[in-house]
């Protein structure tokens, strides 16, 4: 896997992308947490697909997040992506928040995006099934809320170190608040910013994949998107929570497939 | 120096096992805590204190904008300034002020204020706070990380549309005006003097210093704890190359007078405690949004509040603890007068914002204490800067005209 820093919409924002693997062209849009060390979803991808995953600015040291303000702005940054990437028609692939992301393209574009994985996506809201409020949650209360598997989460997030460790809590209360900061502009209060009224145009072959045990967008929210994308298709992974591609990368993988 | 009467307007019924039965003070306490009939009494009894303070000769009286608080309950601290300005004629009227980046449009707090600046004849202090992010974000849904670029854009609105003789477009990002034209304009030219609440941000010193706006540290810590931050501001006046007057400053203090040291303790202890160890907890996933603060801002910040074991054990501070570590000024005038020498030198401050009603105190005690701190206290600090007590640039201008406030309209006027 490489690592570069690319120019996006002509040197106005600067991205970490990683890039790797070989197989047909994958464009992969991460959640509100960003990418993890080792990332499992990630390793998975690269193992039967060509992935580019860049990071949005506010992560990592991808810079340029001034100017992205709202819904519009993340969307044609997705194509400025594309375009500095060299893209054409990848197979496009968005978690949570980089789902939302990724839905409004095939939205936007439905002549540009004709394949669409979006795995426990936001961008939908249920009164009957309001989402928890990430910007209101301490370290400690993530885990629970974001894998089935708890302790398994719990490790995975802090690589062992203790949540209540103060050099831990230092680090990654800064990456949150710069992570949660971008998060914050499509997510905050209420991540919905319109999409069930643009969900029409979409024309991708649509795949959707949760976790059966998602507490934070739970897989009502699946049927909810399988409703309103024409031809769209639910699949639904057991022992997995909201981090479906974290907790059960196979699993992803092999329902992948069947975008082709 | 100017001291400035101000009342939190805290619930003064919260349960003894609040802090454990219960999530947070703000944002998600359950309006069932609340009693609307209680209430009413409340409001008037904390309004009628803040008149009282004007007879006693406090040159303020302060109200503030919180929301889903029970530790204050002024969603509208312009509907507290309008009541008091009918019933007061000399005061100051220093609303802390409205955090203007939540208005829809902004123009509203122009209007607003100016509408106070009119009916109290010229006696209003305008300030604009960012807000908490209790508030601004999570109570009223602003964006964390565009709260501030909101924020500055509503200043620039409001104080074109004071400023301007003529209707003008306003092409903002967040507000789109075709005609800005502000009926009616403040009385105070070119507008009220205008305050802003900071908690420590390089670029609020410097916005203020600018501007000539007073820099407001409102913390409940006190004063030997804002040392380090009023340090830094007294810096930045520094390098600007401003003159430092004190006025450039203010203050926010608890203060509780009694007759002697032990009567202080005695009567107010228990008032104390209701607020520091009930009131002020806030659950700290409230307390600061992502993208809120700046990451410089961040990096200061107390992290052992963010662990599991801070959430379980609540600790409790003791009247000991606050009076000793300054939070709270407490004793016999004289030992006050001691005290509140020390806060003014050592922050080098011209405003005081007294915080003398606290917590669930009862109205006598408010009373008693505000009486002792304006007949024994104020008088002697009343010329701790003579060099600047021409000064007047950071304070209020009236017109003398101050119209009573008559039983009914006349019929001919209906």
């Amino acid at each position: 896997m490489e690592a570069k820093l690319i120019d996006v919409a002509e040197g106005r924002a600067r991205v970490r992308t990683y890039v790797g693997g070989n197989g047909q062209t994958m464009l992969y849009l991460h959640g509100a947490g960003g990418l993890m060390q080792d990332d499992p979803l990630l390793k998975a991808l690269m193992s039967k697909y060509r992935v580019y995953a860049p990071l949005l600015p506010g992560y990592e040291d991808s810079e340029g997040a001034d100017r992205l303000r709202d819904m519009l702005d993340f969307a044609l940054f997705g194509f400025d992506l594309m375009e500095a990437l060299g893209l054409e028609k990848p197979i496009l692939v968005g978690h949570s928040m980089g789902g939302m992301i990724a839905a409004e393209m095939a939205a936007l574009a439905p002549k540009q995006i004709d394949r669409l994985a979006l795995i426990a996506s936001a961008g939908l809201w249920l009164d009957a099934y309001p989402i928890p409020d990430i910007f209101a949650k301490l370290p400690f209360e993530l885990p629970a809320l974001l894998f089935h598997d708890v302790d398994f989460g719990t490790k995975l997030m802090t690589q062992g170190v203790n949540m209540d460790d103060m050099e831990f809590l230092n680090d990654f209360m800064i990456m949150n608040a710069k992570r949660l900061g971008t998060a914050g502009k499509l997510l905050f209060p209420i991540p919905d910013r319109g999409l069930t009224d643009r969900l029409y145009r979409v024309r991708a072959k649509t795949l959707l994949i949760w976790g059966d045990d998602d507490k934070l967008i739970p897989a009502v929210y699946g049927e909810a998107f399988k409703r309103q994308i024409k031809g769209a298709e639910l699949v639904v992974i057991p022992k997995a929570g909201h981090l479906v591609g974290h907790e059960q990368p196979e699993a992803v993988l092999k329902a992948l497939a069947r975008l082709g | 120096m100017k001291f400035t009467w101000f009342n939190l307007m805290p619930w003064p019924y919260l349960p003894d096992d609040f802090r454990q039965k219960h999530h947070s003070v703000w944002v998600d306490i359950p309006s069932t805590l609340y009693d609307p009939e209680r209430g009413h009494d409340v409001y008037n009894t904390y309004l009628d204190q803040l008149e009282y303070a004007e007879a006693l000769g406090f040159d303020g009286i302060g109200v503030n904008e919180h929301h889903a608080n029970a530790y204050g309950l002024m969603p509208s601290p312009n509907i507290m300034a309008a009541t008091l300005s009918r019933r007061t004629k000399r005061a100051a009227l220093v609303v802390l002020g409205n955090s203007i980046a939540l208005y829809n449009p902004p123009l509203r707090v122009a209007e607003e204020f100016a509408m106070l600046d009119v009916l109290s004849a010229g006696r209003l202090v305008a300030g604009f706070p960012v807000g908490t992010s209790m508030d601004t974000n999570y109570c009223y849904g602003t964006v964390p990380a565009l709260t501030r670029e909101k924020y500055a854009e509503a200043h620039e609105l409001i104080m074109r549309a004071w400023a301007a003789d003529e209707p003008f477009a306003f092409n903002g990002r967040y507000t789109k005006l075709r005609y800005v034209n502000c009926w009616p304009k403040p009385i105070q030219k070119p507008h009220p003097p205008i305050f802003i609440p900071g908690g420590g941000s390089i670029e609020t010193y410097d916005f203020c210093i600018e501007n000539d706006y007073t820099y407001s540290y409102l913390s409940f810590t006190g004063y030997l704890r804002a040392k380090k931050l009023m340090d830094g501001y007294w810096e930045r006046v520094d390098k600007a190359g401003v003159d430092d007057s004190p006025y450039r400053a203010g203050f926010a203090q608890t203060i509780c007078v009694g007759e002697t040291d032990a009567e202080a303790e005695k009567l107010y202890a228990e008032h104390v405690s209701y607020f520091y160890n009930r009131c002020l907890h806030v659950y700290p996933g409230f307390a600061d949004a992502p993208g809120y603060r700046t990451i410089k801002t961040l990096q200061a910040q107390v992290l052992s509040q963010l662990t599991r074991q801070s959430l379980e054990n609540l600790g409790s501070l003791s009247w000991k603890d606050l009076t000793e570590g300054g939070h709270v000024i407490a004793g016999s005038p004289a030992t006050v007068r001691d005290r509140m020498k020390e806060l003014i030198k050592g922050l080098r401050v011209g405003n005081i914002f007294c915080l003398i009603h606290i917590g669930n105190m009862p109205d006598a005690k408010t009373r008693h204490s505000t009486k002792l701190f304006a007949e024994q206290v104020m008088p002697h600090l009343r010329n701790e800067w003579p060099e600047h007590a021409s000064d007047d640039r950071f304070w209020i201008h009236p017109v003398q005209k101050q119209a009573a406030a008559k039983g009914r309209v006349p019929a001919e006027a209906v």
